[in-house]
């Protein structure tokens, strides 16, 4: 048998009511009180979300730009300490392996977030794509705790506790710190939409952060958050998650995430695939779409065009607590989704409104 | 713990019933159901008049973890429907037996009501 794997926070979470569940291997809390509220508190004032299971690898060397140059889809030479790159990396056929955040600390030092669940899988693909450069791809997620204070409230709450200004550091920028006398990489990113920071320490530390941003929370409405918000909070804010909306078997391109991919800074993994589909256009795509109706449209759902025919599957559903009716992504056949689609959700057929995402106004610093 | 009122009869599948002396009967979900399902989203009930048998598929209540059906706990026939669940189905957490009872139901046999569990019992389960 394989026992989940736990977070330094794992004790903290079931102290304050954690329902624990099984999220890609990890044992974490899908919500505390109510998934809504927790979804609500983010969006007027503030939540804590333990996201420690997310995993970080450093790039070190002299060539780790031109490795990630290769790896990444994204143009990471558009880079500088203290900048951070939302990419994907992708197999050679244009699926992605995974997607995520680019940290550079400085010359031939990078730091990678990645998810949870691809944690194994990444290392060894970034650490196979990586012969022949002269640079090291090491995991390091074990050595992180890693929290995320989101919310338009997060960053006063946070100021709070460090000596760091925070509106000195821009979105997707980030700064070495201390918060409550932990030392921290400071990131002004997130996955809900709001205002934000992330918070990476060391994962002795964990507990220490998180019971400090707690008892400092108080003024600011802080609400413990769980994953069930996290993923209402990211497909309102129109994000894709791995295994969803980008997978080995969709490209970015098919998942609308045409703009981090750059062809201009020349080949890299995928590019002649990913450049093709580009010129030719997608055969199937993502699309955003609500119902106007509260039934939950759940992953899995087939896409019927007005024919009743089968065009598509819906890959994430949930209820938007803020627009109070369904919402969700499904992969299509482009020329379908031109046209009028439904889903029939036991016997009631709804009519899907594609929606540009957002559903709701993001927020950047 | 969850609350178990001490004058209802339950189902092993978490709803309730409340039988008044003229043979008709309310039903809902219990307490530990609501918990467990987390917030209530959508509740999808029966039409009035709808023939129920002992066990049948009376609806869906559906959270957003999932969607779960919900059984009748005796034979009946459908008198009401709460419709105040339309626009509200988040009453099956903040009252689960009071403003969120979802069928008014005409028993086919009041006696039926003898062979649900009692509240110890269903205490047992849910312990």
């Amino acid at each position: 048998m394989s026992l989940p794997q736990t977070t330094p926070l794992n004790a903290f979470h079931r102290q304050h009511g954690g329902r624990m569940v099984d999220f890609a291997g990890w044992d974490m809390p899908v919500q505390y009180k109510s998934i809504l509220e927790e979804h609500k508190a983010v969006r007027t004032r503030c939540g804590l979300f333990d996201v420690s299971h997310m995993g970080e690898a450093d790039v070190k060397g002299p060539e780790a730009l031109k490795f990630l140059q290769h790896l990444v889809t994204n143009d990471c030479s558009k880079l500088f300490p203290g900048r951070v790159l939302y990419t994907v990396m992708c197999y050679p056929h244009g699926g992605v392996v995974d997607d995520l955040l680019v940290y550079m600390r400085g010359e031939g030092d990078y730091l990678l977030c990645i998810n949870a669940g691809n944690i194994a899988k990444d290392i060894a693909w970034m650490q196979e794509q990586a012969k022949g450069f002269n640079c090291t791809v090491t995991d390091r997620s074990p050595h992180y705790a890693q929290l995320a204070i989101q919310g338009p409230a997060a960053a006063a709450l946070v100021q709070t506790l460090t000596k760091t200004d925070l509106t000195g550091i821009k979105y997707y920028h980030f700064a070495d710190g201390e918060v409550a006398r932990v030392k921290c990489i400071i990131s002004r990113t997130g996955y809900t939409g709001e205002h934000g920071v992330e918070l990476y320490c060391a994962a002795a530390d964990g507990v220490r952060l998180a019971e400090a941003v707690v008892a400092a929370g108080g003024p600011f409405g802080l609400e413990l958050t769980g994953l069930g918000a996290r993923d209402s909070l990211r497909l309102e804010a129109g994000f894709p998650l791995y295994g969803h909306e980008i997978t080995d078997q969709i490209t970015p391109i098919t998942a609308g995430l045409g703009w981090v991919v750059k062809f201009d800074k020349g080949a890299f993994i995928g590019s002649e695939v990913l450049k093709a589909e580009k010129e030719k256009g997608s055969a199937k795509k993502i699309v955003f779409f609500k119902t106007g109706d509260r039934r939950i449209v759940r992953a899995e759902t087939p896409v019927l065009n007005a024919a009743g025919a089968t065009v598509g599957i819906v890959v994430s559903g949930t209820l938007s607590p803020i627009l109070n009716e369904a919402i969700g992504s499904a992969l299509v056949e482009a020329a379908a989704a031109k046209e009028a689609l439904v889903v029939d959700i036991r016997g009631t057929k709804l009519n899907l409104s594609l929606v540009k995402p957002p559903f709701v106004p993001l927020k950047k610093n | 713990m969850s609350n178990i009122p001490a004058d209802l009869r339950y189902a092993k599948s978490h709803e309730w019933l409340k039988v008044a002396p003229d043979g008709t009967g309310l039903v809902g979900i219990t307490d530990y159901a609501q918990s467990s399902l987390g917030d209530i989203t959508f509740v999808q009930l029966p039409k009035v008049g709808a023939v129920l048998a002992a066990g049948a598929t009376f609806g869906v209540v559906e959270s957003v973890k999932a969607a779960s059906d919900v059984y009748a706990p005796v034979a009946g026939t459908v008198l009401a429907v709460n419709a105040a669940l339309d626009a509200n189905p988040e009453k099956v957490n903040s009252a689960p037996y009071g403003d969120a009872w979802m069928l008014k139901l005409k028993l086919a046999n009041p006696a039926d009501a003898a062979a649900l569990m009692s509240p110890e019992d269903y205490g047992k389960l849910t312990g």
